[in-house]
């Protein structure tokens, strides 16, 4: 059994972001760049079904479409205990360029589960993950808050409105990643950090795929209004300005 | 040439989602002179499907099959692209929820359509096709050009106000060969809490994080989400201690909501809160330290305890509502 996760690179989730180029550019300088939250997560669950034995997990894989720069994140996922990594070497243009890339990729190696963060943290749009199943024709279970392995089947349990289903899909089967996937973040220990270095990071060159939106331009939010304070002592006050100022309740 | 809205139904019924979704279609076909086509998957009776009318379709589909047993994201795909192609959808548009989430992206490469996903306001243009969409989880915007000839959006639910016309609309019913190699999910186990105010659909929200210092204090912030009929949430360190329940998270990798009136006691409103929250019409903070960023976000604050100003919120909430 061989799992794939996808990796995002995004600047860490406090970064103050900032634009250059006539807002047409985000600033990358001075930014940290971290695994978006919920690859990291299921980066960790994929390691967690690969620690239990029964499980036969043979390997775990990073994959990530992004030049050079992207490859101390991509170590880092190595460190975490990632067996190894594959970069596409290309601009991460659009989602659909990045779904083709990774497709491309999943094609070539066949793996039985492959894991997908539910969003990034920088666009924010929840589309790589189903990208990548229909390029591959497989199936996919989206809002994932759980994946165990019984006699070699998936277990998926899945977030749907006010409650949860828990679904079996037969591989090989993308599965998309949100909160509640593992409780913590695993951390790269010193011997982890140790044996990045020499794992294998394979670079391969991108096909050709056309990206099908592109961002024209960034805006910062307007600044709110400033803050109505109410006397603690009298709350009614509140209740009133939330009545007949505001006319929400 | 047209708009074609997938809704979904709960239960065969629709929610104020959808006539958002239907609301938001009519807006855009309008821009485009295109027709409305709203198709909906499942059994729903003509009632309840000629409630989307209302709201500006100018014709329903309403496709089922019988052996369509659960939600499966590859075959309502399928499903959707169909219908698109033979209908000639120049826009196809979901719901930014779980279900959008699932078969936006799918349809998007099945139809070589670029994706506006989340979307709350009217395209800004429609030759070039320029979108709008919050990005850095809120922290900024970006205008995104689409540049296929098909597109596919998705809308943020209460982002856009429902509109009602004089339309009626006519329903066709279909009943839709599907290939049974698209299903392939089996659900063993649904676990469902009925009755009970989803987050994502609440127009008021009561937020509770580390400032109501216990699991055990939770009491009075229930009692003013019943009082105001809201949804109850609460911060990332309340669900990581097992104070609440994961589903309640709202924040950055937990939910995003946007209601019209948003309670956040006892948050301090880090970057990740806010995140989830941004959205929200008003929200209303509640906090010991005055210098709290939750406070720059909020229109309306109360710098105090949690444990002392609740049961007088209660109180006048109470006396408000003659109860």
């Amino acid at each position: 059994m061989k799992i794939l996760v996808c990796i995002s690179n995004v600047p860490d989730t406090t970064t103050k972001v900032k634009f250059v180029d006539s807002l047409r550019k985000l600033d990358t300088q001075g930014i940290q760049w971290v695994i978006n939250p919920w690859d990291e997560l299921s980066l960790t669950r994929a390691l967690e079904l690969k620690d239990d034995p029964l499980n036969q997990v043979q390997s775990v894989t990073v994959a990530h479409v992004g030049l050079v720069g992207a490859e101390p994140t991509i170590r880092k996922a190595l460190a975490i205990g990632a067996d190894d990594a594959i970069r596409i070497n290309a601009e991460p243009t659009d989602a659909y360029f990045v779904a083709a890339q990774l497709a491309r990729v999943i094609q070539e190696n066949s793996y039985n589960l492959i894991l997908c963060g539910i969003e990034s943290s920088d666009y924010n749009g929840s589309m790589v993950g189903g990208m990548v199943a229909e390029f591959c024709e497989y199936p996919s279970i989206s809002s994932v808050s759980a994946v165990k392995i019984e006699n070699g089947q998936f277990i998926f349990t899945r977030e749907i409105d006010g409650g949860k289903e828990v679904v079996t899909i037969p591989a090989p089967v993308v599965a998309i990643i949100q909160k509640g996937i593992a409780k913590e973040p695993r951390i790269a220990a010193m011997r982890g950090i140790m044996m990045a270095r020499s794992k294998p990071l394979k670079v391969v060159e991108p096909s050709v795929a056309e990206p099908l939106t592109e961002i024209v331009a960034f805006e910062l939010p307007k600044p709110r209004a400033a803050c109505k304070f109410v006397d603690p002592e009298n709350p009614a006050q509140l209740i009133n300005l939330l009545q007949n100022e505001a006319k929400i309740i | 040439m047209s708009v074609l809205i997938f809704v979904e139904n709960w239960d065969g019924k629709f929610k104020k989602l959808s006539f958002e979704l239907v609301s938001y279609g009519s807006k855009l076909a309008e821009m485009l002179g295109k027709e409305v086509i709203v198709l909906s998957i499942g059994k729903v009776d003509n009632s309840e499907l000629e409630k989307l009318g209302k709201f500006g379709a100018n014709r329903i589909i309403s496709a089922f099959n019988d052996s369509i047993n659960c939600f499966d994201s590859r075959l309502f795909t399928s499903i959707i692209a169909g219908f698109a192609k033979q209908e000639g959808a120049e826009v196809v548009i979901l719901s930014n929820n779980n279900t959008g989430k699932a078969i936006a992206p799918r349809l998007s490469v099945n139809l070589k359509a670029g994706l506006g996903a989340g979307v709350g306001k009217l395209p800004t243009g429609i030759s070039p096709f320029v979108v709008y969409k919050k990005v850095f989880s809120g922290n900024a915007f970006a205008n995104l050009t689409i540049k296929s000839a098909i597109k596919v959006l998705t809308l943020a639910q209460n982002s856009f106000v429902l509109i009602e016309t004089e339309n009626s609309a006519t329903i066709l019913e279909v009943n839709v060969p599907i290939d049974q190699t698209m299903m392939q999910n089996r659900v063993i186990e649904v676990n469902k809490q009925s009755g009970k105010i989803l987050l994502t659909d609440a127009d008021i929200v009561v937020s509770g994080g580390r400032g109501m210092k216990s699991g055990d204090n939770w009491t009075p912030l229930l009692e003013i989400a019943e009082l105001l009929g809201a949804a109850t949430a609460c911060s990332r360190p309340v669900s990581d201690e097992g104070w609440r329940p994961h589903e309640e998270h709202t924040g950055q990798t937990g939910k995003i909501i946007a209601p019209n009136l948003y309670f956040a006691i006892g948050i301090s409103g880090a970057t990740q809160h806010l995140a989830g929250v941004s959205s929200s019409k008003y929200i209303v903070a509640i906090n010991t330290d005055k210098d709290a960023p939750i406070f720059s976000a909020a229109q309306y604050g109360i710098v105090g305890d949690a444990g002392k100003v609740l049961p007088k919120i209660v109180e006048a909430l109470r006396q408000q509502k003659g109860k």
